[in-house]
């Protein structure tokens, strides 16, 4: 189907065949004291060279990780993005592809779904996988209202250190339909399993872990999903899908929910968006899941086909009464994640999730022999740490800056009751930038 | 239209067979030809109580989804456990293998203000 905009002359042969002279006619149902009668205010139209010129100007006071080092973290990391990705995602076809409501004209969409949530549910070990959601805040929030709906329960308990903006979101969704969020303090970086035991009760719907968590330590998820069930309630976990490629899969541990950021999964980092919501379950909530899902079937002729599956889980159908009231996924992103696992495959994501691995610990150990900087808690970690530092961590951002590098995130921007610098270390990380970036901190 | 003159119906098309301190409870044979080819059936737990004309599970065919309304109070002694792997047993034969729950009749004069067969036929215009 092309998009080219109607000529004159059809506008005229249009609006000929129903019997109207002009578009006017068309409005003139709206009250003239509603009517704008005079043009809109706008500058002047500009050139295409102009605008341009004026949108170059605007993007030049940005800068991007093609220009700086960055160490930031915090839910949005600098991974590597083949190419390839670029040129299958921006095909027509897929760029402006809508809403695959009529499945005989949307084989390829809805074949593309499909290979996503099988990918998905391979990652992490679960038997269920939607088309994914906007982001990973989101995907928690509605985990939630899904755990609350399916046991009848209204208590969430949030055990350590899990994403701040997350749980921001989870707190909007949650407001107004009589849920109750409970945060377990983290102790010394982790949850307390202790802790954990003494806030359950029979009014918990669901336990939270992230998994690896905030700080980027490594949490004892099986431990807390075994107690969350012993106390009858889900165990959604929220997970990295890099982090994947060598830590034991969610869906092992036993979780029944799962979540997670794709943003790693080859998607930029755009300024914080658009980014994707993973989200998977185990068979038995498949029907309280919310979100898009494609399946496979066959024709009339038994030629395999795909389709939207069980869509009566959703508000198109069953209005009010849907788990969920999304009627969308983030398709282009969760193309770009189907095409990064597919080019880099399991080799290749454990290699990926290694080198973060070492590269983050090789940085830790220098960086902790400068006076001043010490790891806050002594925990294992994947390929995120948070130092104490000897300056503020504004200013060592503002100074490192100045000199080409990100060093990392004021943790206290985003979690008040926290200080010290996350530093976020990936596979792009030469050893290069690694010891410039140490250098540069020890001529603070 | 198979509407047997020994049930009771409600305006929801439930229908229930009356049996001594019992009541069987699924949908006419009107209604599943509306709804066409049944997919999922969601019952309720054995134990669990319902008054008249409350919602105890849903119904789904595959564009559609409707509650199911208990035509008497009572508190659910059995469930069709075959309607789990099978819900096409209810288009095939709603009166019944497509029968759906078993209740305990809580109050039999509830049954009276239910609709007898010449009725339900007018409410759909048979």
């Amino acid at each position: 189907m092309s998009f080219v905009p109607h000529t004159d002359a059809e506008q005229q042969e249009m609006l000929r065949l129903i019997g109207v002279s002009d578009i006017e006619e068309l409005l003139s149902t709206i009250p003239e004291s509603v009517r704008l009668r005079k043009p809109l205010h706008l500058p002047q139209a500009l050139s295409e060279f102009e605008v341009l010129r004026e949108l170059e100007a605007l993007s030049a006071q940005n800068a991007s990780v093609d220009q700086v080092i960055s160490f930031q973290g915090a839910g949005a990391y600098d991974h590597f993005i083949p190419s390839a990705i670029s040129s299958i995602i921006s095909r027509s076809e897929f760029a402006t592809a809508y809403t695959p409501y009529q499945p005989e004209v949307s084989q390829g969409t809805l074949q593309s779904m499909y290979e996503y949530q099988s990918m998905i549910c391979e990652l992490t070990g679960m038997d269920v996988a939607n088309a994914s959601m906007y982001d990973c805040g989101s995907a928690l929030a509605e985990a939630c209202l899904m755990a609350a709906g399916d046991t009848g329960r209204d208590e969430i308990l949030i055990a350590g250190k899990v994403h701040p903006l997350y749980l921001e979101i989870v707190r909007t969704y949650t407001h107004g339909q009589g849920i109750q969020m409970r945060v377990i303090q983290h102790r010394d970086g982790a949850s307390s399993i202790a802790d954990v035991d003494s806030a359950l009760s029979e009014n918990t719907a669901a336990v939270i872990i992230q998994q690896p968590n905030f700080f980027g330590i490594i949490e004892d998820a099986e431990q807390i999903v075994k107690r969350a069930h012993d106390a009858g309630a889900l165990a959604i976990m929220v997970i990295d899908p890099i982090s994947l490629g060598i830590m034991k899969s969610p869906g092992e541990q036993g979780a029944d929910v799962v979540v997670g950021e794709g943003q790693g999964l080859g998607i930029p980092l755009s300024m914080g968006g658009p980014y994707l919501g993973i989200f998977a379950v185990r068979e038995a909530l498949i029907r309280k899941m919310p979100g898009r899902m494609a399946g496979m079937t066959v024709d009339v002729e038994g030629n395999r086909g795909f389709v939207m599956a069980l869509q009566t889980r959703e508000q198109h159908i069953r209005r009010e009464k849907a788990t969920s009231n999304i009627c969308t996924n983030e398709g282009l992103m969760m193309l770009a994640a189907t095409v990064y696992l597919s080019l880099i495959g399991p080799e290749g994501l454990k290699e990926v999730a290694t080198l973060s691995l070492q590269k983050s610990h090789y940085l830790a150990d220098r960086i902790t022999t400068i006076r001043g900087f010490q790891l806050k808690y002594q925990k294992p970690f994947f390929k995120e740490f948070l130092v104490d530092t000897p300056l503020p961590a504004t200013e060592i951002i503002y100074r490192l800056s100045q000199k080409g590098v990100l060093p990392g995130i004021d943790i206290s921007s985003l979690d008040p009751e926290e200080t010290g610098l996350l530093i976020a270390v990936t596979e792009k990380r030469t050893r290069a930038e690694l010891d410039r970036f140490v250098e540069l901190l020890r001529a603070l | 239209m198979n509407i047997p003159d020994t049930l009771r119906y409600t305006k929801d098309h439930e229908w229930i067979r009356v049996e001594g301190d019992y009541g069987v409870v699924g949908i006419t044979d009107y209604a599943q030809s509306e709804l066409g080819d049944i997919v999922f059936v969601e019952l309720p737990q054995v134990g669990s109580s319902f008054s008249q004309g409350q919602s105890f599970g849903t119904i789904e065919a595959v564009k559609a989804v409707s509650d199911l309304f208990l035509p008497a109070s009572g508190e659910i002694v059995e469930v069709n456990a075959n309607l789990g792997n099978a819900p096409e047993l209810i288009n095939k034969d709603p009166y019944g293998e497509g029968w759906m729950v078993k209740i305990r009749i809580k109050d039999h004069a509830e049954i009276d203000t239910l609709l007898d067969a010449k009725a339900y036929r007018s409410l759909i215009g048979q």
